[in-house]
C-alpha cells in the first residue's frame, strides 16, 4: 500500500522544513522530496493526499493522558480516548495508571494494550504504577511492568510522599532505564486545597494550594534523581519556582525532563472566579507570573515538551460545588490550537512548537516515533494552521465534556492523522 | 425577577454603595415591625420561600425564618439531615426539584464556597446566600453595617478591625467588601496562620497584635475561633489564643477611645472574647442579632420586587 502526501509544508523538527511530498509505503516513510508525483512508478496504485497549504509533521505524542479504563469507563474508555487523541493529531499516547484497579501489574497492562489494539487508532503505551495500588508504600513489580510494555512509571495524581520509597523506586527503575514521573505535590501543604492559593482564592474563599506544594516536591525529586542517577520526568510544571529549580538542575546536568500543559500556559486562576469547575485541575491554574515563567521555560527548553494531562470526568461529576468537583480537564482536542497560540505570540517558532509535541516527547520516553525519518513508521499529522473554528464541547470525540475552553475561537485544525500509514482521522 | 438588587444576593462584593444603602434604609422601618405586638406585615403574602440549610445553623436560620414570617411569606425549612441531601442527592438535582415546585425564593446555607451562586445560576427563583463555605455571608455583613451605622451614625471613615480566623471566615469577607464600599477603613488582626494569602493586597491595614487593633480601631468585629482549627495545627492551643489574641477588659482599657465590640456568634467565651467584654458596655452583640431580622426582611422584600417606599410604616401594610 502506498500513499503520497503532496505539496505540504513538511516539518520534521531539526531535520526538514520545506514544501515537499511524502511518500509512504507499507506503513513506513519511504521518501521525502520535491515533485515525487512525477517520478512515481505505477501512480494509479498510489493514494494521493493533497496537502497544499497544510503542515505535514510527525504524529503528535502525548506522554500524559488518563483513559479511565479499567474502572471508570463512564468517563472515558480506551476506544473513546484514542478517538479523541487522533482527532487532536496525536498518534501516540501514554496513559497514566490511576485506573481501577491501578495499573500496577502485568495483567492490567496487558488489558490496556489489548483494548488499544481493539480500538486500533492511536498507539497506546501504558505507564505503570510506582507503588502497589499507588499507595506509596511498596514498590510495584516494576520489572514485570516494563516487560509487559510500560514505558515509564508514575503514581500520577498521587504524589509519592515518602522520600525513601521514591529513592528506591528511582534506583530500581534504573535497571530498566524507565523514566520516573512524579506528580509533584506535597500532600500536607495542599490538603483541602481546590485552587491556586493567592489573591483570587482569598476573595472566593476557596481553600488554596500554594506554589510551594509543588516546588518542595520538585526540589526533592531533583535531588533524588541526582543521588540515584535516574531519569526523572516532571509532569505539568505550573509554577515560577519549579521552573527556576528545573533550569538550575538542567544546568547542573541532572537527568530531568519536564512538561507543561496547554491550560497552564493559557489560563490563570482568574478563570476560577465564576466557580467554573472546568477551571479546576491539579496542579491548579496559577497566576500570570507563573504563566509567563512556563512560557519562558518552553522557549528556552527548560520545559522540554507539551503534554495534555487529558483527564476526563463526567458531566454530573463536574456539575457540583467547586470544592466537591474532581480535578482535571480534557485536553487532547485543544492542544494544537493552544500550542499554536504560542507561535502567534512569538514564544515558540512553529518548528519548536511542533517539536514539543513530537520528537521531544519521543526523546523523553525514548519512543521510536515522532519523526519523519526514512524507514520510520508513517505516523503523520496534517494541520491547517490558518483554519479557525469554535470549540463546541458536544462535538468533541472524548466521552467527557470537561473543558474550560467551550465557546473559544481556536486557530489551527487537524485535517488528517495517520498511524502506520493508515488514515485514522479525517476532519470534516 | 430582576430588582434593585438583581435576582440574587450572593455576596457584598460587587454591590454598589447605593444598593447597600438601599438595603440598610429599607431595614429601618422593618426594625419597627419587630417591636409591634403583632409582628407581621403582608409584604410577601403568597410568596413561598425555602430555607435550605446544608450546614447546622441556629441563629441565621431562625433569623431568616422570623424575617420571612414577619413578612407573611409561606416558608419551608429543609435541613441536610433527614432530607434527600443525606440520601446523596446532588445540589443540581435539589435545585431542579425546587424549580419544578415553583418556589419564589431560596435561602441557602452551604459548606462549599460558590454553592449559592451555583444554585442561583440554575434556578429562576431568587437566591439569598445565608453563608457559603468560606466565601460570603452577605446578610451578616449587612447586619454588622446596620449596627455600626446605628452606633456611630455613619459608616464612612470608621475604622473597623476584623479580628481572628479571617482565613476560614465568610463573615470576614462580607464585612471587608461591605465596609470598603461604604467608605470605612478595614483592619485585619489575627495570627498569620489564620490569615489568607494576599489579604494585604486588598487595601486593608494589617494589625499584627490585638493590642494594635485596639489602639487603631473604632470597632472590633471579633470572629469566632472554630475549635477544630486548633486540632488542625493553625494555633498551638485555645489557652494561648486567649492569652495572645483574646479581647479582655484589661486590653480594652488601653483603647484611646470607647470601642464597640461586634461578634457574629456563636461566641467562645474565654477564647476570642472574655465574658465581661461580651456582656459589657462596649458590646453591641445583641443589637446585631436584632438587626439581623430587619436586614433579612429588607433583603427578602427588595428581592421580591418591593420598593423602599412601600415598606414605610404607616402605609396600608399596617
Amino acid at each position: 500500500m502506498r500513499a503520497l502526501i503532496k505539496n505540504g509544508q513538511v516539518i520534521d523538527p531539526g531535520r526538514i522544513n520545506q514544501i515537499a511530498d511524502v511518500l509512504i509505503e507499507d506503513g513506513k516513510i519511504h521518501t521525502i522530496d520535491s515533485n515525487l508525483e512525477s517520478t512515481l512508478k505505477n501512480p494509479e496504485s498510489v493514494t494521493i493526499i493533497d496537502a497544499k497549504g497544510l503542515i505535514v509533521c510527525p504524529g503528535f505524542i502525548d506522554l500524559h493522558v488518563h483513559f479511565r479504563e479499567p474502572g471508570f469507563e463512564y468517563k472515558e474508555t480506551i476506544a473513546t480516548g484514542v478517538d479523541s487523541a487522533v482527532a487532536g493529531g496525536f498518534s501516540t499516547v501514554c496513559c497514566m495508571p490511576n485506573t481501577n484497579p491501578v495499573n500496577d501489574s502485568q495483567s492490567i497492562t496487558d488489558f490496556i494494550l489489548r483494548q488499544a489494539k481493539v480500538a486500533d487508532k492511536a498507539r497506546v503505551f501504558p505507564i505503570g504504577a510506582i507503588t502497589k495500588g499507588s499507595k506509596g508504600e511498596e514498590l510495584a513489580e516494576i520489572g514485570e511492568l516494563h516487560q509487559a510494555g510500560c514505558v515509564a512509571i508514575s503514581d500520577d495524581g498521587i504524589p509519592v510522599m515518602n522520600s525513601l520509597v521514591m529513592r528506591r523506586a528511582m534506583e530500581y527503575a534504573r535497571a530498566f532505564d524507565l523514566p520516573v514521573v512524579d506528580h509533584c505535590e506535597d500532600a500536607h501543604l495542599s490538603a483541602g486545597g481546590a485552587m491556586n492559593e493567592g489573591f483570587v482564592s482569598t476573595e472566593l474563599g476557596i481553600p488554596g494550594i500554594p506554589n510551594a506544594a509543588e516546588e518542595v516536591m520538585v526540589a526533592r525529586n531533583i535531588f533524588l534523581a541526582e543521588l540515584t542517577h535516574s531519569r526523572l520526568h516532571l509532569p505539568h510544571v505550573s509554577t515560577i519556582g519549579s521552573v527556576r529549580l528545573l533550569r538550575e538542575a538542567k544546568e547542573r546536568g541532572v537527568s530531568v525532563t519536564a512538561e507543561a500543559c496547554p491550560h497552564h500556559f493559557t489560563l490563570t486562576d482568574e478563570a476560577v472566579r465564576t466557580f467554573d469547575t472546568n477551571a479546576k485541575m491539579n496542579p491548579p491554574l496559577r497566576t500570570d507570573a507563573d504563566v509567563q515563567a512556563v512560557k519562558t521555560a518552553l522557549k528556552d527548553g527548560s520545559i522540554d515538551i507539551i503534554a495534555t494531562d487529558h483527564a476526563p470526568h463526567a458531566v454530573h461529576e463536574k456539575q457540583r460545588q467547586f470544592d466537591n468537583a474532581p480535578f482535571g480537564i480534557i485536553g487532547l482536542e485543544t492542544a494544537l490550537p493552544l500550542t499554536l497560540n504560542l507561535v502567534e505570540e512569538g514564544v515558540l517558532t512553529l518548528e519548536q512548537a511542533i517539536a514539543k509535541l513530537t520528537c521531544e516527547p519521543a526523546r523523553v520516553f525514548k519512543l521510536p516515533f515522532g519523526t519523519l525519518a526514512v524507514g520510520a513508521d508513517a505516523d503523520v499529522t496534517l494541520i491547517d494552521p490558518k483554519k479557525t473554528w469554535t470549540l463546541e464541547p458536544n462535538r468533541l470525540r472524548s466521552k467527557s465534556r470537561n473543558t474550560p475552553f467551550a465557546g473559544w475561537t481556536m486557530k489551527g485544525q487537524i485535517v488528517k492523522t495517520l498511524v502506520g500509514g493508515r488514515v485514522v482521522y479525517e476532519g470534516d | 425577577m430582576t430588582t434593585a438588587l438583581g435576582k440574587d444576593l450572593i455576596g457584598l462584593e460587587g454591590l454598589t454603595r447605593a444598593q447597600i444603602e438601599l438595603i440598610l434604609d429599607t431595614a429601618e422601618p422593618f426594625k419597627e415591625v419587630s417591636e409591634r405586638p403583632i409582628k407581621k406585615v403582608p409584604a410577601l403574602r403568597g410568596k413561598t420561600i425555602v430555607n435550605l440549610f446544608f450546614e447546622p445553623s441556629t441563629r441565621t436560620r431562625i433569623s431568616f425564618e422570623f424575617a420571612e414570617k414577619r413578612l407573611s411569606a409561606d416558608t419551608v425549612n429543609v435541613a441536610s439531615s433527614g432530607s434527600s441531601v443525606s440520601k446523596g442527592e446532588t445540589l443540581v438535582d435539589t435545585a431542579r426539584n425546587l424549580e419544578a415546585m415553583r418556589i419564589d425564593m431560596v435561602v441557602i446555607r452551604h459548606g462549599s464556597s460558590g454553592a449559592a451562586q451555583f444554585l442561583g445560576n440554575r434556578i429562576r427563583s431568587n437566591v439569598v446566600n445565608a453563608g457559603d463555605g468560606q466565601h460570603e455571608h452577605p446578610t451578616q455583613g449587612l447586619l454588622d453595617l446596620l449596627t455600626l451605622r446605628d452606633e456611630f451614625g455613619k459608616i464612612e471613615g470608621l475604622k473597623v478591625a476584623i479580628c481572628g480566623d479571617v482565613l476560614h471566615s465568610r463573615v470576614a469577607r462580607s464585612n471587608l467588601w461591605g465596609l470598603r464600599t461604604m467608605g470605612a477603613e478595614v483592619g485585619i488582626c489575627g495570627p498569620a496562620s489564620l490569615l489568607p494569602r494576599g489579604i494585604s493586597e486588598l487595601g486593608v491595614t494589617m494589625l499584627p497584635r490585638i493590642e494594635d487593633a485596639i489602639q487603631w480601631a473604632d470597632a472590633l468585629n471579633i470572629l469566632r475561633l472554630q475549635l477544630e482549627r486548633m486540632h488542625a495545627g493553625f494555633i498551638p492551643s485555645l489557652r494561648e489564643y486567649n492569652r495572645v489574641f483574646g479581647v479582655s477588659t484589661e486590653r480594652l482599657a488601653q483603647a484611646p477611645k470607647p470601642l464597640r465590640i461586634l461578634h457574629p456568634g456563636p461566641m467562645n467565651r474565654g477564647v476570642e472574647i472574655d465574658s465581661d467584654v461580651a456582656d459589657g458596655p462596649h458590646s453591641v452583640i445583641l443589637p446585631q442579632v436584632t438587626n439581623g431580622v430587619a436586614v433579612r426582611m429588607a433583603v427578602l422584600y427588595l428581592l421580591a420586587g418591593g420598593s423602599p417606599e412601600w415598606a414605610t410604616p404607616g402605609s396600608d401594610d399596617r
